[in-house]
């Protein structure tokens, strides 16, 4: 749900990074902050436990520069990743306008990612969305790793729609800003729907 | 996709200053501040400079919805209110029409009593403005004074956004 201040001439677009536990949500939006210029960016919010695991949500305020003499801000935000904080999960997901989905490409991860897909789609449906309507988008993380599975195999257990897919080293940044780049067009052309 | 885009026009913008204004001296209050549910912020007013006021919206939109489950988990409807006691600042957040957060940030030089007193009536004019935020948001955003400026957006217009 896009907030379109007329006064303010602004748009403010929410995207959610979703994914299994330990896949690189946080990497993604840690190295987006890192590597954006400090007047495009606002605070990095991380609600996490000491252990650096997320809590409830990170946070960051993109402003992309303007559109049609609108100021465009994204909103980023991830999830937690872990079983169990699913009941946080819901919350984060109200009013998204695109979901990035980070898997984790290593092979004993590949049914917590499927696990993760299917609570996002249910989660989506709670809060009145279909995941086939929203913009959407597959990360394929940890590409680096020996025990990364081929990106073929992935691709035919995840993906669903013909949704974009990358391959991605969120920790050394590659395919980071490629992700964000195609979730926030995707986000647009929706907006020029007018829906 | 769910339920329409929240669309903010000049008019409503207006009104909710005025109510906003009014309501910080009322309640001789620091900051003023309304954020929708999703963490947007819709309006400020106060003692702003010193305050990240995007983080505070995310974070009370956050807040917010964290109570609002506590609420049903107990088999409770909401918590109509949330109170944070400071050293020195205190914050004191309430939802309006089911649909907005008002966050009043006060000190010494107010009470906690006369907050919720100029509040609550507050709320009640911000409620009916919100209630034609709502329907002229719901509308198709064609028949919106001035048009859809989105509608003509290029693939070019978006090229550029990331052009660096």
């Amino acid at each position: 749900m896009t907030f379109i201040n007329y006064a303010a001439r602004e748009i403010n677009c929410k995207i959610v990074y979703y994914g299994p536990g330990l896949g690189g949500k946080t990497t993604n939006i840690k190295f987006i902050y890192e590597k954006t210029n400090p007047n495009a960016k606002g605070k990095l919010i991380s609600l996490a436990t000491e252990t650096d695991r997320t809590l409830f949500f990170d946070f960051l305020p993109l402003d992309l520069g303007e559109i049609r003499g609108f100021r465009t801000r994204f909103h980023l935000y991830t999830v937690p990743g872990q079983v169990f904080y699913d009941a946080s999960r819901k919350l984060i997901l109200k009013g998204v306008d695109g979901v990035v989905f980070v898997a984790d490409s290593q092979a004993a991860r590949m049914e917590a990612n499927l696990e993760s897909l299917r609570n996002l789609e249910l989660n989506l449906k709670e809060q009145g969305y279909d995941l086939r309507a929203v913009p959407y988008v597959v990360q394929l993380n940890k590409r680096d790793l020996p025990t990364a599975l081929p990106v073929e195999e992935m691709k035919r257990q995840l993906v669903f729609k013909g949704e974009p897919v990358f391959e991605a080293i969120a920790a050394k940044g590659n395919g980071v800003f490629e992700t964000l780049k195609t979730i926030a067009k995707m986000v647009l052309l929706e907006l020029r729907k007018g829906r | 996709m769910s339920g329409a885009d929240l669309v903010l026009h000049d008019e409503e913008y207006q009104k909710i200053r005025e109510v906003i204004t009014r309501l910080r001296g009322e309640c001789n209050a620091k900051v003023v501040f309304l954020v929708d549910k999703n963490g947007q912020q819709i309006a400020a007013e106060g003692e702003l400079e010193a305050i990240d006021t995007t983080a505070l919206a995310s974070l009370a939109a956050g807040n917010v919805a964290a109570t609002d489950s506590l609420a049903r988990l107990i088999g409770e409807k909401e918590f109509s209110i949330l109170f944070h006691e400071g050293e020195r600042d205190n914050l004191h957040i309430s939802v309006v029409g089911g649909r907005v957060i008002l966050v009043v940030i006060f000190d010494e030089r107010s009470s906690l009593g006369l907050v919720r007193l100029r509040v609550k009536k507050g709320s009640a004019e911000l409620g009916a403005i919100l209630d034609v935020m709502m329907k002229k948001s719901a509308a198709p955003r064609k028949a919106a004074a001035g048009g859809s400026p989105f509608a003509e957006i290029t693939d070019e217009d978006i090229d550029k956004l990331f052009s660096d």
